[in-house]
């Protein structure tokens, strides 16, 4: 049986009840709106990306459950500092952990999720891989210069 | 006078329970709570019992053989029109016309009247509290006749504001559909009186009962409404059945929507003559098994004491909102006078996503989201709520459970 803290983890919690990088910036380049019409959840992601092509700064804000909360707050700390060009293939190897069954142990080395790795219980559940991807699609249309994504 | 003996003298929740095998599941390790009845009911042995029994020796199509089996079919399938028309009151048999169910009993009515009662002005109301079933295919009528789409406000507590809708209902109003039991909020809503209302500006009514049936004794004459429609799966019948009865009057003059076999007198190449109540509204084979097994549903309901019934899913509900009340941060979503089946609610702090996930892990199944009713938990200011939804086979010990389980939730988030 799957227990209930494998998916919320202490650290799942934490980002839940203190959301890091939570609210607006002053000056983004790059702005997007997620929305799971299944449950209603929204957040908007804003970035500040340099020449460069390096996310400087990005925040969220929005409401949805602890998966979206923390996973959205986990991502802002996952992503800052890298460039475009690294962060899709990282939103790739994340939703490859909810989607299939590879042990989080195979993603060592190079391929090491992180504090991502915290929500690979979501796997367990596939009703909630939406909740946990909703950050990260919503990041994808910012970068891609959309305005918004939906998880369906 | 013997018949009265053959009803159960008391409510007896144990032995239903025992005539639902589903509900002796276990989910994660713990007994099935199932509190999920608003979006479908668990089914007795005797419905499961009737679509295997049909399968089994009744499969043949129906309306169509002089074969026995085309005959036996067709009286079974026959049959339970009667039983669905006693069951609801309609005047007459013909008045019941099986659908896939509600969705699809509202969308017939929605388009057929696009064709000859609708036009650019006219307005169509329905209420803020509607399922998204009764909103989007008047959206569509309107969007292909030019009518306009009318909203009547709801309270706070989550009732029809009535003022509002005695001064909504217009000459323009040509159509009224009117939820009679909210799914999301479990309020039950005047719709006889609204009814009323609505056919003094000469509107056509149409009340949608899904969430009604299993709870409430329904007459279609004494509301006197032109439309009313419901699901089998509700009412503890089997999914992919559904009916609309509609006055024997008004359907006469509605062009058919589905076309195809069984609801022809005689087809040419140069025009087709359609044929009579119901037929007509039934295009191509129907749910034969399954209407067969919403009869099953309907005679197992019927059986039993409906006094006794609602006492006890009254005192569930009650029981259930006190205990509530206990849980930290909870709010009830939905305060109505009159309430049947449903407990909809919020916990400060906890997503009720979350809840839905870690009350699952106590065996309790509810519902989490916006309920197919988004203006509902739009003008409520909520993304979604939790809601927990009785059927007769619902016990105080399992509202236990689930207060249980929410105080769990609490302190693993909040």
């Amino acid at each position: 049986m799957f227990a209930l803290k494998d998916l919320y983890q202490e650290v799942i919690v934490d980002h839940n009840r203190a959301p890091r990088n939570f609210g607006h910036l002053a000056a983004p380049t790059h702005r997007a709106e997620g929305f799971n019409p299944l449950c209603g959840d929204r957040l908007t992601i804003e970035l500040a990306v340099d020449a460069d092509g390096v996310i400087r700064e990005l925040a969220f804000d929005g409401q949805g459950c602890a998966i979206s909360v923390a996973s959205a707050s986990l991502m802002t700390e996952a992503v800052k500092g890298r460039t475009l060009a690294e962060a899709e293939p990282l939103f790739e190897r994340f939703h490859t952990m909810l989607t299939t069954a590879v042990e989080v142990d195979l993603l060592n080395g190079d391929d090491s999720l992180g504090k991502l790795e915290a929500l690979a219980g979501v796997r367990a559940y596939p009703s909630r891989v939406k909740c946990a991807t909703l950050c990260w699609h919503a990041l994808r249309s910012a970068l891609h210069g959309e305005t918004g994504a939906t998880t369906e | 006078m013997s018949a009265p003996l053959l009803r159960q003298p008391v409510f007896n929740v144990e032995s239903l329970r025992g005539q639902f095998p589903i509900l002796a599941t276990r989910v994660h390790g713990q007994p099935l709570v199932y509190l999920d009845n608003a979006a479908t009911t668990q089914k007795p042995d005797r419905v499961i019992d009737a679509l295997a029994h049909y399968y089994r020796h009744q499969n043949a199509n129906v309306h169509r053989g002089v074969h026995h089996l085309s005959e036996v079919a067709t009286s079974a399938y026959e049959a339970v029109r009667e039983k669905v028309r006693r069951f609801l009151n309609a005047r007459e048999t013909r008045e019941v016309i099986f659908t896939r169910g509600t969705t699809e009993a509202i969308n017939l009515v929605a388009q057929s009247l696009s064709g000859h009662w609708l036009r650019p002005g006219d307005e169509v109301l329905i209420s803020w509290m509607e399922h998204h079933s009764n909103i989007v295919p008047w959206q569509m009528a309107c969007a292909r006749t030019g009518a306009v789409l009318k909203v009547i406000p709801m309270t706070d507590a989550g009732e029809i504001d009535l003022d509002a809708a005695r001064r909504l209902i217009s000459e323009r109003t040509r159509v009224l559909g009117i939820v009679h039991v909210s799914n999301a909020l479990g309020t039950v809503n005047p719709v006889t009186e609204l009814t009323r209302l609505a056919h003094d500006a000469g509107a056509l009514v149409l009340v949608d009962g899904a969430q009604a049936v299993a709870h409430l004794p329904v007459d279609v004459q004494a509301i006197d409404c032109d439309f009313y429609v419901c699901s089998g799966h509700k009412q503890y019948g089997p999914t992919g059945v559904g009916a609309l009865i509609g006055r024997a009057s008004v359907l006469e003059r509605m062009p058919p929507w589905q076309g195809g076999g069984d609801m022809i007198r005689a087809v040419r190449f140069e025009g087709t003559e359609y044929t009579d109540l119901p037929y007509r509204f039934e295009a191509g084979t129907p749910s034969i098994a399954e209407v067969i097994g919403w009869g099953a549903a309907i005679d197992w309901f019927e059986d039993l004491d409906h006094d006794a019934l609602r006492t006890h899913e009254d005192a569930v509900l009650r029981y259930a909102e006190e205990r509530a009340s206990e849980v930290p941060g909870l709010r009830l979503v939905g305060t109505a006078a009159r309430k049947v089946g449903v407990m909809s609610f919020v916990i400060d702090g906890v997503h009720p996503h979350d809840l839905g996930t870690i009350v699952d892990h106590h065996g309790v199944a509810i519902r989490t989201g916006h309920h197919c009713a988004m203006p509902v938990m739009e003008r409520l200011g909520l993304p979604a709520t939790a809601r927990a939804s009785f059927a007769l086979y619902n016990t105080r010990q399992e509202v236990d459970t689930l207060i249980t389980a929410l105080l769990a939730a609490r302190e693993v988030l909040a």
